[in-house]
């Protein structure tokens, strides 16, 4: 039996490594964007200034990629909310053959077949149906890769809402669409939340699929003009990069915030506490 | 205001399961009927069946003069309160009870008034703004019957009404209920597997099992003269006493002892057959002077104002009550007698009253 | 309903939605069909033309490009006797075990179990970072860890005291990209192990503290059978997502040269880069077959416990 004393020793080493671990790199984050001259160390800047912000300003296409990203999580959030919500509904109450299985095998499916497995057949997919370079196309193909994992979280969400809401409702006499819209969205609203935040977390940050998929730099998200900071010289334009790092992050950690201060977001995998 | 005719209702689920098996029942205008037996005896599955929550294999169902098995739930005009309340957490009570109104489209102003006047028939004023989560139990049964009750159905139908609330709290609730529907004068069905509960607040009861129904009658009725040993079992606080004996002369053989045949049933059983002797404890008195059955006292068990005293009987185990400060040592001799009225016999085979 | 079966008082069949919401099968079925087509055309319809594609000599360019042949089977013959893909899936390997398998899994739980006691502020407080880490978009995550892990200003180097300091993503480029992969995805794990912790029944501990268990032993006998398939189920989630990841090619781009080429950039190389569509086609195919495989395994693992539980 480890005496307490060194528990307690051996508990303070891992929270102070984990914090550590976890709080180091971020700290780049919080002071180069601020430093005239930015270096990859984690220091105090040098020289404060605001000129690195000034320059995603004066970049051509910075902000015009912060807006892309946000339009590619928006329609990508709407597309997989409803259709996602709808299914779920369904498999949690009806009464369909084969139900379980089915949600498994397409959850495997969607970690197995991901943007790089299909990377090839995706590209030909979209440029056949004449959707290169196009917004949408993009949107379709990442809320295909997205919906099975969220049909598979709302609906065990869906099965902890009691069915005696709905048969109370039916009862006295209303419709299956009266009862989805007036009982069951309001009450789902938790799950609802946390699907849509996590899809436009994921869908933010998407790198591959817009990058294979969008050639022209107007249309391209921030996860991917990103990279193309360069000065003159040839060498990564660190200010630059750092700010518009800082700048492109704080969205979703905002959202994320929210989603966890007014619903207590919990990221679960599927399991009730 | 409406009569509920069940005819030749059965529900069979997949898998071969019978839940109802061919069940007759008539419950009468305004009456509290209550649904008694054990878990999985059928009768949620009766009252979901008239709700119209799930549909017969065979048979029919009436409300008044309308067929109402081709009918969906909401059009059958009954409400229902289900066990857990079925409050929806998301709208105040105010919203809750006018719920049903709102599907009937009616006005807002007209349902508003509604729901304020049906929750103070209730006693639920001042409590109009909150939300479900906000109330006691007690007041989330008061909103929930307050729902059933704005609708103005021809039925009640409650599932298990009071067993969400503490011990306490049942009791007052058993008598605000009777009162409502007393007041109210619809008819009403409820679902219960307390015996004390159905005996106290039903008009009439049926006791179910697997699917059957035992026995359809008053409380004195299934109290007094249970028509099988089933019944026989499972109504009354103690457990009656069921004494396996032959017949021989006019009197029961019960394991070295005898009891005389009440006179009513003589007739109807000839010497040699099988019988099962039922009275209840309360109704067998314990005594040093001599009576009809001699034993030795084996457990007593204190219940408050009376105790149940059990007593070996020649290898069988016989219950009698006495009244508290008269309880008898373990293993003191004593006779006991049941009261001749209230002795109750079964045949063995099938387990039904005789006469 | 006709008046002879009224009065008869027997009730026709009819088609009555057999759930209990009233949805009925055919509404239903349209639910779901928006979800459907949408995984059905985006997601396995894809997967099922890597097979074909596969098959063929499809380049980007040339004259390939425009009528591509069926090759049939040449492509895989191609695949399995190609040094630089074995490299790659023993490099994806390396960097699936790695980082996942150990590095999540361990991590994830280890801090899961730390903290289950923990006071409140500090439990938030690492879970907070945790998540934050798991939130950073991916291209912000890779220049973070390009930053810490530079030669001259990198925080690692500085901590290490070594001037100049090692050049960690040229000379250790997978140690490079499996820290960064530990430190992005770690978050997943460590929620999951905290849920299922809170999910073994407090009486079950108490017992075997009563009984004179220690830590390790409550670990091996209490907590380890109850959350064994939630181990399995996180274990393979992550396994099949980190086999696939990208976000390593952020930092190292495959490099230097081929030293830290996963399989997801290899596919890349070969089929953007290199223009040779079917060849790659080929490789995913075999890749998908790879996870399809490990899937199995783990799934059969999963029913084995379950019976011998």
């Amino acid at each position: 039996m480890i005496p307490t004393v060194v528990r307690r020793i051996m508990f303070y080493v891992l929270v102070g490594f984990g914090t550590a671990f976890f709080a180091l790199p971020v700290l780049w984050l919080l002071s180069a964007p601020f430093d005239d001259t930015p270096t990859y160390a984690v220091r105090p800047p040098r020289e404060f200034t605001l000129a690195n912000f000034q320059a995603i300003l004066d970049n051509r296409y910075a902000v015009g990629s912060l807006v892309n990203s946000t339009i590619l999580s928006l329609g990508t959030m709407v597309l997989v909310v409803v259709s996602a919500a709808l299914a779920a509904y369904a498999l949690s109450r009806a009464q369909v053959p084969g139900r379980d299985a089915l949600i498994y095998l397409l959850l495997l499916l969607s970690s197995v077949v991901t943007g790089t497995a299909a990377m090839v057949p995706i590209f030909l997919l979209i440029f056949e149906l004449g959707l290169i370079d196009s917004h949408f196309g993009v949107v379709l193909v990442l809320s295909g890769g997205l919906l099975p994992a969220a049909i598979f979280l709302l609906k065990d969400f869906i099965d902890t809402i009691p069915r005696s809401y709905e048969e109370s409702a039916r009862v006295f006499g209303a419709s299956p669409l009266q009862i989805l819209r007036q009982i069951v969205v309001p009450v789902a609203r938790p799950g609802l939340a946390t699907i849509a935040v996590w899809t436009v977390v994921q869908v933010w940050g998407s790198f591959l699929t817009p990058f294979i998929l969008l050639r022209n730099q107007d249309k391209q998200p921030a996860a991917v003009l990103v990279r193309t900071f360069y000065t003159e010289g040839g060498s990564p334009n660190l200010g630059l990069i750092a700010a518009f790092s800082l700048i492109y992050s704080i969205p979703v950690v905002l959202m994320y915030l929210l989603a966890w201060s007014r619903y207590g977001f919990r990221f679960h995998g599927g399991i009730k506490s | 205001m409406a009569a509920i005719t069940i005819g030749a209702l059965t529900k069979e689920f997949p898998g071969g399961v019978r839940a109802l098996d061919g069940l007759d029942l008539t419950i009468v205008d305004g009456e509290f009927f209550a649904l008694l037996g054990p878990s999985g005896c059928g009768k949620t599955t009766l009252l979901r069946t008239i709700a119209g929550l799930e549909s017969p294999t065979s048979g029919s169902i009436r409300i008044g003069s309308r067929e109402v098995t081709p009918l969906p739930p909401g059009a059958r005009d009954v409400a229902m309160v289900f066990q857990d309340y079925a409050l929806f957490p998301h709208m105040t009570v105010q919203e809750n009870i006018a719920y049903p109104l709102k599907i009937r489209r009616q006005p807002r102003p007209a349902r508003a008034a509604k729901a304020v006047s049906v929750g103070a028939q209730l006693g639920l004023d001042g409590l109009m703004a909150r939300r479900p989560a906000e109330l006691s139990g007690g007041q989330q049964q008061r909103v929930a019957l307050a729902r059933a009750v704005a609708c103005h159905p021809s039925v009640f139908l409650f599932d298990e009404p009071l067993s969400n609330l503490d011990a306490r709290l049942r009791l007052e609730a058993r008598t605000f209920l009777k009162r409502l529907q007393r007041e109210l004068g619809v008819t009403t069905v409820f679902v219960t597997h307390d015996q004390a509960e159905a005996l106290a607040l039903a008009d009439r009861i049926a006791v179910m099992e697997a699917g059957r129904i035992r026995q359809v009658g008053t409380p004195r009725e299934v109290f007094g003269r249970p028509a099988n040993t089933f019944v026989a079992n499972f109504i009354g606080s103690t457990p009656m006493n069921l004494l396996p004996g032959v017949v021989s002369g006019g009197r029961v053989e019960l394991s070295g002892q005898a009891l005389a045949l009440p006179p009513s049933v003589a007739d109807a059983l000839g010497d040699g057959e099988k019988v099962i002797v039922g009275v209840r404890p309360e109704y067998v008195s314990l005594s040093r002077d001599r009576g009809d059955l001699a034993g030795a006292v084996s457990i007593v068990e204190h219940l408050g104002t009376s105790s149940l005293v059990t007593v070996e009987v020649d290898g069988l185990l016989v219950g009698a009550t006495v009244p508290e400060d008269t309880e008898p040592e373990p293993g003191t001799p004593v006779w006991l007698t049941p009261s001749p009225a209230r002795v109750l016999i079964y045949r063995h085979d099938d387990g039904t009253l005789v006469g | 309903m006709s008046q002879a079966e009224a009065a008869v008082g027997v009730a026709p069949v009819r088609a009555t939605p057999t759930d209990v919401v009233g949805l009925g099968r055919l509404r239903a079925g349209g639910f779901i069909t928006p979800a459907l087509i949408l995984i059905g055309v985006f997601l396995v319809f894809p997967g099922v033309w890597t097979l074909y594609i596969g098959a063929t000599n499809f380049r980007l360019t040339g004259v390939a490009a425009r009528q591509p042949d069926f090759v049939g089977l040449e492509n895989y013959r191609r695949a399995l006797t190609d040094d630089t893909f074995y490299h790659s899936l023993w490099l994806t390997l390396l960097f699936v075990f790695g980082s996942a398998v150990i590095g999540q899994n361990g991590l994830g739980f280890t801090l899961a179990w730390a903290l289950r006691d923990a006071r409140a502020w500090v439990k938030r407080t690492i879970e907070a970072l945790v998540l934050l880490a798991w939130i950073l978009p991916s291209s912000v995550v890779a220049f973070l860890w390009i930053a810490m892990l530079d030669r001259d200003a990198g925080t690692v180097n500085a901590l290490l005291g070594r001037t100049p300091g090692v050049a960690w993503l040229i000379e250790y480029p997978m140690l490079g990209i499996i820290v960064f992969n530990i430190w992005r995805g770690t978050a997943f794990s460590m929620m999951l192990y905290s849920a299922a912790l809170s999910s073994v029944p407090p009486s079950h501990l108490e017992t075997a503290r009563l009984a004179g268990a220690t830590g390790a032993q409550t670990l091996r006998d209490v907590v380890f059978p109850h959350i064994r398939r939630y181990a399995l189920t996180n274990t393979l989630l992550i396994t099949l997502w980190t086999f696939n990841d990208f976000s390593p090619f952020l930092i190292t781009a495959g490099g230097p040269g081929r030293d830290s080429e996963i399989v997801a950039v290899y596919i890349y190389n070969t089929a953007i880069i290199g223009g040779e569509m079917g060849y790659s086609g080929a490789i995913s195919l075999i890749v998908l077959l790879m996870n399809l495989l490990l899937a199995l395994v783990y799934l059969r693992a999963a029913r084995t416990r379950r019976r011998s539980a």
